[in-house]
């Protein structure tokens, strides 16, 4: 049963990953983008990670998808891009690194590693979560406001030069 | 866990709902298009151009900083629950993070890009 | 997973969706009588007595409605907006607890999980918009998901502060720890954070007076415009269901849930009670006040309220902090 569900939750992983690929209208690629967030967030829950499952549901298929159609609606709208690819040399770069990519795929499959020492706790992960961060983690977690801070004020800066 | 799974019907059910009452609604309703029914509603005159136009540089800075105080709202909810056996010195590392983030709000403030133009 | 739990998960579900639809239905004839009473009107009352029938006419009429697709649209995410619209809309019922043990699912991490699916309407109410390729549909849809966002915060905030005090996301353990006094009665604490919601989930809502992104007189109903039949009623639906859906959120967060006097068996109607109070409060709103322009929508929501919600959640921290608990626990 777990295996079953595990596979077609992959199986709509994969699909709207190429689709947010293979389609050319970018609004279309957003869309995809998030069935295909919202179908990690669902393994993440596979795998009791309810915390993991809900942050990935809230940031990425809310906040960030959010953004990308701002994104496409502030630079192009709706429209299918035409002409050719200003970067299509770099195309190039895919293959080293998909080649490096399915290596590590193969890798571990051979050498099988261990599973996670042990399972969340009893509120899906998040209150263990907090303890590791407020404790063990505590420097990297405050650091990570410094690294928001940096994101917002750059950009918000780049941004109102431009207007 | 097991919740998940009743929860896991109940989608599936609220989709068959959705999809049940429009396929019903097919076969009751009438369909006579034509080409001034099928034209986009503007008020009773002809549309002109696409609707996809572009949009001002304002929506992606208020997506932006969404997003940041997104973050910052999911730090907050394993802390919520923690905080209890953290005591003071949880609260003090919290008001540190909001504190530093709010320094971008500050700056945002300052330089006008929460008002909206 | 046994067949007999998965019946059982099965028939809960079903008897909740039909519940929610049953409710949001005779909700929108609430709210119509309720805004007529308030014009000195009456309100339907041809169909049935006093207007009983009329919301099931309602629906008869939109199901027979022709369906019109506008040419130029993008037929497959016109098409499939108001699914995708309808299920996270109804689906935040799942973790609601009705009473001590009563719902389907009161999930460890309920307030989240609330908070999360409640995120993704944004999807399908731009799909909505940008599908029709109508200029006042998108241009609504892009207001709506602006404004969402903007108010989501100040949401997540306050709500966050009974999850402060009660040291649970389990909205059960909530209500529990509100045995002796309801979170709303917090001195200050309470009254302003229960205030912070109300406002914010009126925004949210897009309700009058946050209703730029409908605005009829401007904007045509604003991204359902292209919408007829029953699409049109799925989209309706499922806006009445988010409403009611925070009504019962918030009746759970901060005006005790299920706790009332009397026998246990009253809790369902005690909540379900709050949970219209706080219905009532907002459609009081939304047929007192005038619509409010952009930038000031905006502007309460990123200057005022942000700060607001985030320094009470600090407050509410500190006094857990310090005190080791404000009660129970």
């Amino acid at each position: 049963m777990q295996t079953a569900v595990f596979f077609a939750i992959a199986a709509i992983a994969v699909a709207s990953a190429l689709g947010l690929i293979v389609r050319r209208n970018p609004i279309h690629g957003a869309l995809f983008l998030v069935v295909n967030l919202g179908s990690v967030a669902a393994i993440y829950l596979m795998l009791n990670a309810q915390f993991l499952a809900a942050a990935q549901v809230i940031i990425y298929a809310g906040a960030i998808m959010v953004l990308f159609v701002f994104a496409i609606m502030v630079l192009i709208p709706g429209k299918e891009e035409t002409g050719p690819d200003p970067l299509r040399p770099f195309r190039l770069v895919a293959i080293p690194f998909g080649a490096f990519l399915l290596v590590e795929i193969l890798l571990m499959l051979v050498v099988r590693p261990a599973p996670p020492r042990e399972p969340p706790g009893a509120e899906g992960g998040a209150e263990a979560i907090g303890r590791l961060l407020f404790t063990d983690y505590l420097f990297p977690f405050e650091l990570t406001s410094v690294l928001l801070l940096a994101a917002l004020v750059g950009v918000l800066a780049l941004a109102k030069r431009k207007a | 866990m097991s919740g998940y799974v009743g929860v896991a019907i109940f989608a599936g059910l609220i989709l068959a709902f959705g999809v049940v009452s429009l396929g019903a609604a097919a076969l009751l309703r009438p369909f006579r298009p034509n080409a001034a029914k099928l034209g986009n509603y503007e008020c009773g005159t002809e549309p002109i151009g696409s609707a996809w136009v572009q949009f001002p540089v304002g929506f992606y800075l208020v997506a932006l900083m969404f997003i940041v105080f997104d973050t910052l709202a999911v730090f907050l909810i394993p802390w919520a629950l923690v905080l209890r056996s953290l005591g003071p010195g949880g609260f003090w590392a919290m008001a540190l993070f909001v504190g530093i983030i709010g320094l971008g709000w500050a700056y945002a403030y300052r330089e006008g890009i929460l008002e909206w133009k | 997973m046994t067949t007999a739990l998965a019946v059982r998960d099965f028939v809960a579900a079903f008897v909740l969706l039909n519940a929610v639809i049953a409710v949001v239905t005779y909700v929108t004839l609430l709210e119509r009588k309720f805004a007529a009473r308030m014009q000195s009107r009456i309100g339907p009352y041809r169909v049935g007595p006093h207007g009983l029938l009329q919301p099931i006419a309602d629906a008869l009429k939109l199901m027979m409605k022709e369906d019109v697709v506008p040419a130029t649209s993008d037929r497959w995410v016109f098409n499939l907006a108001p699914l995708v619209f309808l299920i996270p809309c109804v689906l935040i019922f799942a973790t609601i607890p009705f009473a001590p043990g009563l719902g389907l699912a009161d999930l460890n991490i309920g307030v989240l999980f609330f908070l999360a699916v409640s995120a993704l309407e944004i999807v399908g109410l731009f799909m909505a918009g940008w599908g029709s390729n109508n200029k006042y549909a998108l241009l609504s849809a892009m207001r709506a998901v602006n404004q969402i966002i903007s108010y989501d915060l100040p949401f997540i905030f306050a709500a966050l502060i009974p999850v402060v005090l009660g040291g649970t996301l389990r909205l059960g353990g909530i209500v529990e720890a509100q045995r002796g006094l309801w979170f709303v009665a917090y001195p200050l604490l309470g009254q302003l954070g229960f205030l912070a919601y109300l406002v914010a989930m009126i925004a949210a809502e897009n309700r009058v007076p946050f209703d730029i992104l409908e605005a009829e007189s401007e904007l045509v109903a604003g991204f359902r415009v292209e919408y007829s039949g029953m699409k049109f009623a799925l989209i309706q639906l499922a806006e009445y269901a988010h409403v009611i859906g925070t009504s019962y959120l918030g009746a759970l967060l901060f005006l005790g849930g299920w706790l009332g006097p009397g026998p246990a068996w009253l809790g369902l109607i005690w909540l379900s009670l709050k949970a219209l109070a706080v219905f009532l409060l907002v459609t009081w709103v939304r047929w007192s006040f005038v619509r409010i322009r952009v930038d000031q929508i905006l502007g309460i929501s990123w200057k005022l309220l942000l700060p607001a919600t985030l320094s009470l959640l600090l407050v509410a921290a500190a006094v857990v902090a310090y005190s080791g608990g404000a009660r129970g626990a």
